[in-house]
């Protein structure tokens, strides 16, 4: 055997690491029903942005004489019973889609995740307090308790707006505290606390960024369910009423109108299916990009 | 004794997301009847998946893609992997066990369940005689008050007691090959020992044949009678276990041995780790894949393929031309 | 699993405690006085005098601290006094004995043709993923969670019902009075009131077979040459079914959400219509009983879900 050499490691041996972003791309951008699901989204905010512009008609007063006329040149989707035209009520029912889905997920995510962080955190008898009536709220069903709220607070977007904040308040209270716990076990907290930062420091700065990429995640999910809450709210007359325009309440009206036009009813519930489904289909998404372990949480 | 199982040039792939990872990538090694030998290397040199390739439990992202089988005379892998062929043959004539005692047995089934499954499906024993059976197999394998504990859960169970009823498990229906991957990897140090011992012991009652897979050279020094190493999905080394560790030939085997202390040593010699990391085996390059690691290369490793395994004498063969 | 159990039990109770408090104090945010409330139009329209207010504020023990209301309140409603409605002008409870069997016919169908189809989905898709049966049965669990319910009741009158004119399109009859009625008007109201929780226990059940096939303890089965139908069988169904069992407290909720919708489109007399009908009649003693009962019923449900976990994991039944 020849002489031993000093050993040269020259070559690189260390696995290329797949690069997170061309991961998240191969996840996200390369499935089909998620790309469809982006696609309507971003139509979806252009067509609540620019509705006064795509709308061919005033979608809060109709003339009578083309009261309940059928699809036709005039009104691609027909008209109701007051002459609204059909498809300028549903272009800008996706503002209040938007408008009310939004704000609840922001009020509610906002809240949840203080209320979360801080029961996870601190644990002990804050954590039971808030944890408990997280439960006691969640033994409503989501509409029961916004039909509760919305009877007691009145009509009016604002109203619906809160009484669905707080009916998926405590989802997303829940969520947080079940994920700051585990992050809360991870060392480099413990050697921030040692270091003696403040609980507020550790709070904003360590577990916060953990718990953010699931929260987003979970808002994209539940925005689907509250478009279809606030569609369930307007549909039994609860919130926005016509003339207001409201997916909802557009289903319902065409309800007595059935056979004479379709339409009506249809038209509104379809977009909201097609809707419900491509936030459902980018927030599956978004969470099998983001960790697929979250797969059994979410 | 004559030859059990013969392995000819087996190969098997993973397509992932980074490329085709050449796993094992044409390994020819041969079993005796009654015999133990030794596969070793480090981690993610094909080992385990060598041997789940022999089970045909490999599932996508992995295939095997060449190679032969040989056993009582078929050759495996022409068999579906989950035909009636390969379904008599597995537990009933090529047995596994695995590393993780914790998650390899079922927590909501009671070890009694688990035990007399096979014995049910393979020796067609009724229920009660399937339990008595699973008693004596369990006594046999160290577990005290053996017949109050047949209906009892995995988790009511230690780590060392799960890997002895593994065994049990394995060796229900007198196999013909036990493959043991990593049995005691996740066990401490005693138990280690005793499980071994064990294991020899129960592998001789019942006249049959052990696999022992292993980064631990020193776990198969004293119970394996033949040893291949295995480095980046190939056997690089091959013999019995007084050759591979009195005259080790291959700079990777050399560097493994420096690597352990050993009592017949003098004091003070100091443990020698092998230089650099694992080989990526995606996108290997034709020529040998421990040259980055090696102490002993020339220009011909670099140029020249992989070298070929050569017969040094006495069953001893070597994949190195450092050698020539 | 004792202890299990009486933890369990006590939180629950400890929940419905606060459930009351939730109810009782949302009424009382309601602005105005809420003596004028309780006693609805009549009161609004001034037809009572000032000082027969009084009288009734002092009969309905409303002049009484706050905290000392709630008490008597809960009190009579542990004594099964729900108070008496203010629209129609009869007991609550009177009430809700004659809705409830009708949301319970319902809903009980719902729920278990929902989860017992929609476990079966999940575990076809899991077991065959990747396959066609896979897309389908998913793309079906998706529609399910999207769909909205109201929509697919038209839908589904407007088709078979208006069209076709196979089903009845509206109300309700006892299946003790009249069985094949009942069951011809019953299958679309139960179809909508299905579909949500069938999609989601779907989509659960698929993925919680998806990760114990790959467990190491499936991997030993397999390499006990056992055949796949034994394998998924015995030693998957079970572990996959366990987390799912937990989710069938959400299936419990979702009905009742989703009773509220669907007895409202085919006309039902059950109890989510009575609570709609009450909204809009401001009649605030019938919301308030009747959501207490609703909650009530669904955190007891949640806890024999909990307690049937614990009895179906070894690892919590024999500690």
């Amino acid at each position: 055997m020849p002489e031993k050499q000093s050993t040269v490691t020259g070559a690189s041996e260390a696995p290329p690491i797949v690069s997170e972003w061309r991961r998240f791309q191969r996840v996200f951008f390369q499935r089909k029903l998620v790309m469809f699901g982006l696609v309507v989204l971003i139509l979806l905010v252009f067509t609540a942005i620019f509705a006064p512009w795509l709308a061919p008609h005033n979608p809060y007063r109709g003339k009578m004489a083309d009261s309940l006329s059928q699809p036709g040149n005039k009104y691609l989707l027909g008209t109701d019973i007051q002459g609204r035209d059909t498809l300028s009520r549903l272009i800008y029912g996706s503002r209040t889609a938007l408008m009310v889905g939004f704000l609840s997920v922001g009020l509610a995510g906002i809240f949840g995740m203080a209320l979360g962080i801080v029961a996870g955190y601190f644990g002990g008898f804050i954590n039971t307090i808030i944890m408990r009536v997280m439960d006691a709220l969640m033994g409503f069903p989501m509409l029961l308790l916004a039909l509760l709220l919305a009877s007691v607070l009145g009509s009016g977007i604002q109203n619906v707006i809160i009484a669905l904040s707080f009916a998926t308040l405590p989802g997303y209270t829940r969520f947080i505290h079940g994920l700051t716990l585990s992050v809360r076990e991870n060392d480099y907290i413990l050697a921030e606390e040692a270091m003696g930062a403040s609980r507020a420091r550790t709070m904003l700065r360590h577990i916060l960024p953990n718990v953010f990429p699931p929260m987003i995640v979970l808002i994209t999910l539940m925005l689907g369910n509250l478009i279809l809450a606030e569609a369930g709210l307007s549909f039994l007359g609860i919130g926005i009423k016509p003339p207001g325009a409201a997916w909802g309440s557009m289903v319902a009206d065409g309800y007595q109108y059935l056979l004479m036009n379709p339409v009506l009813s249809f038209a509104p519930g379809l977009t909201i299916m097609v809707v419900v489904f491509a936030f459902n289909m980018v927030g599956d998404g978004l969470r099998d990009a983001l960790d697929p372990r979250l797969r059994g949480l979410l | 004794m004559s030859t059990l199982l013969e392995v000819k040039n087996l190969a098997t792939q993973f397509n992932t997301e980074g490329g085709v990872v050449k796993a094992v990538d044409g390994i020819s090694y041969h079993l005796d009847e009654q015999e133990i030998i030794g596969l070793v290397g480090e981690s993610g040199c094909g080992k385990s998946v060598s041997q789940l390739s022999v089970m045909q439990l490999i599932s996508s992202p992995g295939r095997i893609v060449g190679g032969e089988i040989i056993f009582e005379g078929q050759n495996l892998l022409q068999f579906e992997a989950n035909g009636p062929e390969m379904r008599s043959i597995r537990g009933a004539k090529i047995a596994m066990i695995f590393q993780e005692p914790m998650t390899s047995l079922n927590p909501v089934l009671t070890i009694g369940r688990q035990l007399t499954e096979t014995l049910e499906l393979h020796l067609g024993m009724n229920q009660e005689a399937a339990r008595k059976r699973g008693i004596e197999l369990l006594r046999l394998v160290g577990i005290p008050s053996a017949g109050d504990r047949l209906e009892d859960y995995p988790h009511h169970f230690s780590g060392g007691m799960r890997q002895r009823v593994m065994i049990a498990m394995g060796l229900s229906c007198n196999p013909k090959i036990l493959i043991a991957d990593e049995p005691t990897t996740a066990l401490d140090v005693t138990t280690q020992a005793q499980l071994l011992e064990m294991m020899k012991d129960m592998v001789e009652r019942f006249h049959a044949s052990l696999v022992i897979v292993t980064h631990n050279l020193g776990v198969v020094a004293r119970y394996a009678q033949r040893i291949y190493i295995m480095y980046a999905g190939r056997i690089v080394e091959a013999g019995t276990t007084k050759d591979i560790f009195a005259k080790p030939l291959h700079p990777y085997t050399i560097g493994l041995l420096k690597c352990i202390p050993r009592l017949d040593e003098e004091e003070g010699r100091k443990l020698v780790p092998i230089d650099g990391l694992p080989p990526n085996l995606i996108n290997m390059p034709s020529t040998c894949a421990f040259v980055p690691r090696c102490a002993y290369k020339s220009e011909r490793c670099l140029q020249e393929p992989w070298p070929p395994l050569r017969h040094m004498g006495n069953q001893h063969y070597v994949g190195c031309f450092s050698n020539d | 699993m004792t202890a299990y159990i009486i933890r369990r039990l006590l939180m629950a109770l400890v929940i419905i405690f606060l459930v009351t408090l939730v109810v009782f104090f949302a009424m009382r945010l309601l602005p105005g006085d809420p003596l004028i409330i309780f006693l609805g139009q009549q009161a609004s329209q001034g037809t009572i005098t000032q000082e027969h207010l009084e009288t009734l504020r002092h009969e309905y023990g409303l002049d009484k601290p706050i905290l000392v209301q709630y008490a008597n309140w809960a009190y009579g409603i542990l004594r099964g006094n729900l108070g008496t409605s203010i629209h129609y002008h009869e007991k609550v409870s009177m009430l809700m004995r004659e809705r409830f069997p009708v949301t319970l016919h319902l809903g009980l169908m719902a729920f278990v043709i929902g989860n017992a189809l929609g476990i079966l989905l999940g575990m076809l898709a899991a077991i065959r993923r990747g396959t066609w049966v896979d897309t389908a049965a998913t793309t079906f669990a998706n529609i399910g969670i999207t769909i909205f319910v109201p929509w697919l009741g038209l839908l589904l009158m407007y088709a078979l019902g208006l069209k076709l004119e196979l089903l009845p399109i509206a109300g309700y009859t006892s299946p003790l009075d009249n069985f094949w009625l009942s069951t011809k008007q019953v299958i679309m109201p139960v179809i909508c009131l299905a579909i949500t929780g069938l999609g989601f226990i779907a989509r659960q059940t698929r993925s919680s077979m998806l990760e114990v096939i790959k467990q190491d303890y499936v991997r030993t089965a397999w390499s006990k040459g056992l055949r796949e139908r034994t394998v998924i069988l015995r030693h998957a169904v079970k572990n996959g079914l366990i987390p799912v069992i937990t989710l069938l407290g959400i299936g419990i909720g979702l009905v009742f959400g989703g009773s509220i919708l669907v007895e409202t489109v085919f006309a039902i007399p059950g109890i989510g219509r009575l609570l709609v009908t009450s909204v809009f009649a401001q009649d605030y003693v019938v919301v308030q009983s009747g959501t207490l009962v609703i909650a009530t019923i669904i955190i007891l449900t949640n806890l024999i879900v909990d307690i049937s976990y614990g009895w179906l994991d070894p690892r919590i039944r024999y500690g």
